[in-house]
């Protein structure tokens, strides 16, 4: 279809914008993107293969760990149980879109930083995605409200990563 | 897994060496040789000058940056961010301007034979940083030397007249040198002739003091790139799915559907090569299927039609296992291996005046590392260049080597931050996997291999099941007289180029605790033989001989109607030293400190009459000491675990903070293992595949801090990466004894509890 388009574009030196296309388009980091290939592909292979942002991590077939988590209208969502036609149009953040355009973390990076809060380092970008939710929809997150997080980890980062989230919601990050 | 490094011979001799880098840069190196037992040195000329990529461990440039280099995989243990402290320091260097690289395998020809560059490369295995504290300062030492003899040179006064301090020399005077502007100079001096005088510890700048992680900004921004986020050049994506039975074959495939998803190259069946080593080829038959991303490969896997059909493994079960183990202790068979025998148990034992016996039964676990198996590789008519996950480069090497037969030189292996170790990267089947399908004379590309988690699960070298029978003798004076193990478990060591007689080696510990404390004490072995693969495990054979002893320490407690610390400290009697019988000695007052400390955070005096449960353990090993208080309290019929508390002694301490990390990582580790966690099998079929079966606890299920005290010292540093792991879940099921007077002789825990309660 999109060749028949182009063939069908009128034969003069205008430079007219291209009308409609195929393919599914996506808004990750700010940045807009078109995906032409299979609509179901998970947004996680999308993420990692097609545009090789692969700080979003596999988690498991279905996220089970958390890796995989990305920001999907702001929401923590597993990036392998969402299709790359379900996340159209939609706003994404991943890990590699948190901090400012000037290199300026986001607190909860910082913070992560701050505590230390780090084992291996493959689970933490699910980590910080999960905690910038959370700390979007709770200011003053309880501890009861920290132990909702979906994420597990073998290294043991879990009472680092509760300080760090103790540590922005009181305004410290990046403080000593 | 303590014994991995049992093998490499720390007494080569070392080479420290000077090279003119580029541009001006002062490199220095440890050269390992392998002419260990020489003693004349050998002139540095003499060994060559190949380094790999950026050189050795330190790089100075003309600017004052220092770049350095670290030899071991980080796994996540913070050796990318001690190690290089550890020369950071004996340089003086402003740690601000330091930059860290992971060195990747070194390796260079020796007549065909592998020469390693950087001496010992091993992760997580508990001797990163002692090997480190043996030779790394040196390096340190040596550059920090050749820049004091470039100023006293350009300032005309004797070296000694001078100080180091953040980069910079500085003379009494007061006059300053950069360390950036003395390279070009210093590059020309001769080396030392032998390593000057490494710093004594009041002048230590970095260590003692915290330092987070090296990778922290790339890890939190997402810039990391571990082994799964690499390509290399045109590359496919293999994914693979194994025969269910370790010993199956592949009976029938149909893979036309497969072929038909769209970017799908190619299927091809692998199989274990006969004759050699677990961990070093396949566990198990595979197909894989090829294709040029990992979406596609996903899809073309689902359409396989796979029959296999099952090996002599099919009948097997952990339950019948364990049900065999429990015949084999309750026979008069005798013991695989006589592990220990002080004194005369049988004699002691007719002079009881009480005795007490108790089994233990532990699961099967695996090792559920956050990054899945994976291997990047591209093979070539004369060269192999890999990136992989490993914590074993040089074991890695080996397998290349076999599969290619491609000569040292020709081998690249890079090692870029680990997701996780735990023993499971001192195997290498996967790398096998993934270079027998890049050596495939069809294959033009590299291979990227990608297990997923269904296939880590299920394909994995467990930490084998095991049922441990103990038996005390008390005497009269309530005295512990006699003890006697007796434990059956099928050993990880199996088909490993382990003799018979050391199989016991990876369950139990000769000198484990009360060993040497008890004058009549006998530890015996029983091998179970299984077709699962067994392999090194995080803290083995520690974890599940901790929690057995330290039960039954407890229970020993309760029988006399003392309490357990008490029982603990009689136990343990004067501080003194004693003889291990693996070399090293065994510092009671040392394992006798980390418990009181223990014992005073969580306010032990509160053990009889609190509502909460309080629970305790200790251990040595490693020549490290640890232990561990557990406060719990149950509520509407669940367990919370309130408070944990974790002392540790592992002499000096290079980063409190990494340590700190280590030390409750490894506590929350133990206690989610000890909770939930389970491997089975039946029909000779693993039966957990994801997550949901093999459930890492989830934040709500552990406590909310994990209280660590680090116990200051000056005897050369221990490893830490595990050593929080065996001592947390006995404490914690005391605790579990005392809030609810169950008693825990099987884990996992938490279906234990309530099955009795």
């Amino acid at each position: 279809m999109a060749l028949a388009q182009a063939q069908a574009l009128p034969a003069t030196n205008t430079i007219v914008p291209d009308k409609i296309r195929d393919g599914i388009d996506l808004q990750i980091n700010g940045e807009h993107y078109r995906h032409t290939g299979d609509p179901q592909m998970p947004l996680l292979w999308y993420l990692r293969d097609v545009l090789r942002l692969t700080g979003t991590k596999y988690g498991g077939e279905h996220g089970e760990n958390g890796a995989d988590l990305i920001l999907l209208k702001g929401r923590a969502t597993s990036a392998i149980s969402v299709s790359v036609a379900k996340a159209a149009n939609a706003e994404i953040v991943t890990i590699e879109g948190l901090a400012a355009n000037d290199g300026t973390l986001h607190p909860v990076q910082q913070a992560f930083i701050d505590e230390d809060a780090i084992g291996c380092g493959y689970c933490t970008p699910g980590w910080i995605i999960a905690s910038v939710d959370l700390l979007k929809r709770k200011k003053q997150p309880s501890d009861d409200d920290i132990d909702t997080l979906p994420n597990v980890c073998r290294c043991g980062c879990q009472t680092r990563v509760r300080r760090a989230i103790k540590r922005v919601a009181a305004g410290k990050a990046g403080q000593p | 897994m303590s014994d991995a490094n049992h093998g490499i011979r720390l007494s080569r001799r070392r080479f420290l060496q000077v090279l003119a880098g580029t541009a001006g840069a002062l490199v220095i190196g440890i050269r390992a040789a392998e002419a260990a037992d020489t003693d004349a040195p050998l002139p540095p000329s003499l060994l060559g000058d190949t380094f790999y990529g950026i050189g050795a461990y330190v790089r100075i440039d003309a600017d004052g940056n220092v770049l350095i280099g670290v030899r071991d995989p980080d796994t996540g243990t913070g050796v990318a961010t001690a190690l290089p402290r550890i020369i950071a320091d004996e340089l003086d260097a402003d740690w601000n301007r330091v930059s860290v690289v992971s060195l990747g395998l070194g390796v260079t020809d020796n007549n065909g034979q592998p020469s390693w560059i950087y001496g010992r490369q091993l992760g997580g295995t508990g001797g990163s940083i002692s090997a480190a504290w043996a030779d790394l300062r040196q390096a340190g030492a040596v550059a920090r030397w050749l820049l004091l003899q470039a100023a006293a040179r350009r300032l005309g006064v004797p070296a000694d007249r001078l100080r180091c301090e953040s980069g910079t020399v500085i003379a009494l005077d007061g006059r300053r040198f950069t360390y950036g502007s003395l390279v070009e100079d210093a590059s020309k001096i001769d080396m030392p002739n032998s390593v000057p005088p490494l710093k004594t510890a009041e002048r230590y700048q970095l260590i003692g003091n915290p330092a987070g992680d090296v990778d922290a900004r790339e890890i939190v921004t997402g810039q990391t790139r571990f082994a799964i986020d690499q390509q290399y050049g045109d590359t496919l994506t293999a994914v693979v799915v194994h025969c269910p039975w370790p010993d199956g074959t592949l009976d029938g495939i149909d893979f036309t559907d497969t072929l038909a998803v769209k970017g799908v190259r190619k299927v091809l069946q692998l199989s274990p090569e006969v004759g050699q080593q677990a961990g070093t080829t396949l566990s198990a038959t595979a197909v894989v299927v090829l294709a040029e991303d990992t979406w596609s490969a996903l899809k073309g896997r689902q359409k396989l039609k796979l029959k296999w059909k099952p090996g002599a493994s099919n009948s097997e079960s952990s339950d019948a296992l364990e049900q065999q183990a429990g015949a084999l202790l309750a026979g008069k068979t005798d013991p695989t291996t006589r592990v220990r025998n002080d004194g005369d148990y049988d004699a002691a034992s007719k002079k009881a005046a009480r005795r007490l016996e108790a089994t233990y039964f532990q699961p099967w676990l695996a090792h559920a590392t956050a990054e899945p198996m994976n291997c990047l590789v591209r093979v070539e008519k004369n060269k192999a260049t890999l990136v992989v996950p490993t914590q074993a480069p040089q074991k890695a090497w080996a397998v290349v080597h076999r599969i290619t037969g491609l000569s040292p030189d020709q081998i690249e292996i890079g090692v870029p931050r680990v997701g996780g170790g735990y023993g499971r990267r001192l195997d290498h089947d996967y790398l096998a996997e993934a270079v027998m399908l890049a050596s495939n004379k069809d294959i033009d590309t590299s291979v990227r291999l990608i297990w997923t988690n269904d296939q880590d699960l299920a394909h994995d070298y467990y930490r084998s099941g095991s049922v441990h029978q103990l038996s005390v003798i008390i005497d009269r004076k309530r005295q512990i007289t006699g003890w006697n193990q007796r434990m059956v478990s099928a050993s990880a060591l199996v088909n490993r180029g382990v003799p018979d007689s050391r199989l016991w080696t990876s369950e139990v510990d000769v000198d484990q605790l009360p060993a040497a404390l008890v004058p009549n004490y006998r530890s015996d072995w029983y091998a179970q033989t299984s077709a699962i693969p067994r392999g090194p495990s995080r803290s083995m054979p520690h974890l599940s001989n901790a929690f057995a002893v330290e039960s039954f320490i407890d229970e020993i407690a309760h029988s006399m109607k003392e309490d357990p610390l008490d029982t603990h400290l009689r136990l343990l009697g004067e501080a003194r030293e004693l003889p291990l019988s693996g070399g090293g000695t065994f510092d009671t007052g040392r394992l006798i400190n980390v418990l009181k400390l223990v014992a005073d955070r969580i306010e032990w005096k509160n053990w009889l009459h609190s509502v909460n449960g309080l629970g305790i353990a200790c251990w040595h090993f490693n020549g490290a000491y640890v232990a561990h208080a557990v406060e719990v309290a149950t509520k509407d019929q669940k367990l919370i675990v309130q408070r944990v508390v974790c002392a540790v002694d592992v002499g000096r301490i290079i980063n409190p903070m990494g340590l700190e990390g280590q030390v409750a990582g490894a506590t929350l580790d133990a206690l989610s293992t000890a909770l939930n966690l389970s491997i089975t099998f039946k029909d000779g079929q693993i039966q957990q595949h994801s997550g949901k079966d093999y459930p890492l606890a989830s934040m709500a299920l552990l406590p909310n801090a994990v209280e660590v005290i680090t116990v200051p010292g000056d005897r050369d540093p221990a490893g830490a990466s595990f050593l929080a792991m065996p001592t947390a879940a006995p404490a914690l099921a005391n605790a579990v004894f005392r809030a609810t007077a169950v008693r825990i002789r099987r884990l996992p825990l938490t279906r234990e509890l309530s099955r009795l309660s």
